[in-house]
């Protein structure tokens, strides 16, 4: 648990591990250069950079014309613009199209801080998740980024993947393999299920120890697949520890919470507590003191979760 | 310069027409469509299928086979049409054009018909991605071309100027874009809703050679296709000045043409005056 990593390196490393391999690999960005840790892909594969500047509705249409012409492209730019600014391409060229393109939204959920709601990701989740077609990956830690970029490549279809840059500490053990549409059984527990997604991973094994020192033995998820949603786990989890906490940095609105209740509501209706940022734009803070803010911590996950077992036990 | 003997440029003839009866028929039969640009845009599309590009029904998913995308996907009728005429699908599918789970949807599905390179409809979606796929050939040294459809009102979307900027940064030499100049728009005419011109200045300004061309002349519109690239290093403008509806006198010219869908009546004067027989 001691390694912590920005998440933008393992994904640039991966993506020229696979380029050396694979020619078919393109790099196409909006100008999100380094951002997107791609200087070092521009340098070693050139003629497969494609920078079409700060335009992210060409940026979509370019990608999805570089899989027409039979490359593999991943389509990298900040989350926010690149979701936001070319939704109708995503929705129609990407999803409706099925193209082979790996959109890959980086810097995901709060984590320009005090930059603000412009360029905060909350909504990505959202206004995707409604997309058929489209693959929703969004890894946890270092390694499970690695692996879900070569899991993305080897999807034919379109793949959205949600890259933070808020370092987080590796939560996996050694030989996990990850495996989209599969959740990640991180802490088994019978009282209570965390299900949580990407940088919120780390925060919620935290939260299953101080659930344990108060003897309630809390089962943690990483639901790194948003869609297809790994029903089966959830079911699961509804049936064997009824209750669920989930915990995203993302809108509290329609995202890993939104898509949890709705396999849960109609056969397994637990209490679901959906943990997120509230439905509002975010004040000015640093990332940390925004998480903070929200209750997007430990000690939120924590409380959330001793709330539901306190309500059944009280019942 | 290859130029067209008279029987090709009589079948192109021949085929512009059986795309205006068919597609005409389709709209009627469905209650629904956009006959004014399919008209428009009838003989663009037939020039294109029967003399200018390296397509094969056979083959409709060939890696060499050039790319063309109809950007003006509500013109499926016209696409559906010369896609059928070229062997694309068969004829008789043709009739199903928007019944309930026809292949043939209102705006073109790539997923579902052969021929079809992209899911158009939503407009300025096809420049972008033609871009890239004149990219894509580009990086992997092929030598197939892409087309691109586009009516002139859609130009008013921003993403087609996103596209016309880096297809000149890229210098796509390989990139085609007809630009359908019927004039009209579905509320009016393009000058009276957002002004478009001076059309030509606009792409030669992007970095885009230009040319422009009758786009109901066969031969004319043949021998542009035969001069590209028109300039090396810069993708082509062809702006095909053409009429919303061209060919039915009532229709010509006729904002109201844009969606509406013929009676009975006028769907039989209109086959009359196309002439020749059905289909």
């Amino acid at each position: 648990m001691s390694v912590v990593t920005d998440c933008r390196q393992p994904f640039g490393a991966a993506l020229e591990r696979l380029a050396e391999d694979n020619p078919r690999i393109v790099a196409v960005t909006n100008d999100s250069v380094g951002s997107s840790n791609l200087t070092s892909f521009r340098k070693r594969f050139p003629q497969r950079f494609v920078n079409v500047g700060i335009a992210e509705q060409n940026l979509i249409g370019t990608g999805v014309g570089l899989a027409n012409s039979g490359l593999l492209p991943f389509v990298c730019g900040a989350a926010c613009f690149l979701t936001g600014r070319a939704l109708e391409q995503i929705k129609i060229d990407l999803g409706y199209g099925r193209a082979n393109v790996k959109l890959c939204g980086m810097s995901s959920g709060v984590a320009y801080g005090p930059l603000g709601p412009t360029h905060h990701s909350a909504e990505d989740l959202a206004w995707t998740r409604v997309i058929p077609n489209l693959v929703l990956i969004a890894p946890a830690d270092g390694p499970e980024t690695a692996q879900a970029v070569e899991a993305a490549a080897r999807i034919e279809g379109p793949v959205f993947l949600r890259i933070s840059r808020m370092p987080v500490p590796d939560v996996h053990s050694l030989d996990y393999q990850f495996e989209p549409g599969r959740a990640a059984l991180l802490r088994e527990g019978s009282d209570v299920t965390i299900i949580a997604v990407g940088t919120m991973v780390s925060r919620a094994l935290d939260a299953s120890d101080l659930l344990a020192a108060e003897g309630i033995a809390a089962r943690v998820l990483n639901m790194a697949t948003i869609k297809p949603l790994d029903r089966d786990a959830i079911v699961r989890a509804a049936e064997e520890t009824g209750a669920i906490v989930t915990v995203e940095e993302h809108s509290a609105i329609g995202g890993l919470g939104g898509a949890v209740a709705e396999a849960t509501a109609a056969t397994h209706p637990v209490p679901v507590h959906i943990l997120g940022i509230p439905g509002v734009f975010a004040p000015t803070g640093s990332p940390a003191w925004l998480l903070e803010h929200f209750g997007l911590t430990a000690e939120g996950i924590r409380a959330a979760a001793a709330g539901l077992v306190a309500r059944r036990r009280n019942a | 310069m290859q130029t067209l003997a008279s029987d090709q440029i009589e079948e192109i003839r021949r085929q512009a027409n059986l795309i205006r009866r068919r597609s005409l028929r389709m709209v009627h039969r469905a209650r629904m469509g956009h006959p004014g640009g399919d008209f428009s845009s009838a003989d663009i599309l037939s020039v294109l299928y029967f003399g200018v590009l390296r397509v094969d029904p056979a083959r409709a998913a060939a890696p060499d086979r050039d790319r063309f995308i109809m950007s003006k996907g509500h013109c499926s009728g016209a696409l559906y049409a010369v896609l059928a005429a070229a062997g694309f699908f068969p004829l008789e599918q043709l009739e199903s054009y928007m019944a309930p789970l026809s292949p043939l949807n209102g705006h073109p599905d790539r997923n579902k018909v052969p021929g079809v390179e992209a899911c158009t409809g939503a407009l300025g979606h096809g420049l972008p991605i033609a871009a890239g796929a004149a990219l894509g050939a580009r990086i992997q040294g092929a030598g197939w071309r892409t087309f691109v459809l586009t009516g002139d009102g859609e130009l008013q979307e921003g993403s087609n100027w996103e596209a016309a900027m880096s297809a000149a940064h890229y210098g796509l030499d390989n990139l085609t874009l007809v630009i359908d100049r019927n004039r009209f728009q579905q509320g009016d005419a393009t000058e009276a809703a957002m002004r478009l011109e001076p059309l030509a200045d606009k792409w030669r300004a992007f970095g885009w050679s230009v040319a422009e061309v009758d786009g109901h002349d066969h031969g004319a519109l043949f021998q542009q296709f035969q001069a590209l690239p028109l300039e090396a290093g810069k993708p082509n403008c062809i702006i095909a000045h053409t009429v919303k509806g061209k060919g039915v006198g009532f229709m010509e010219d006729r904002v109201e043409w844009h969606h509406k869908v013929p009676s009975s009546e006028q769907l039989e004067a209109a086959l009359r005056e196309l002439g020749e027989a059905s289909p």
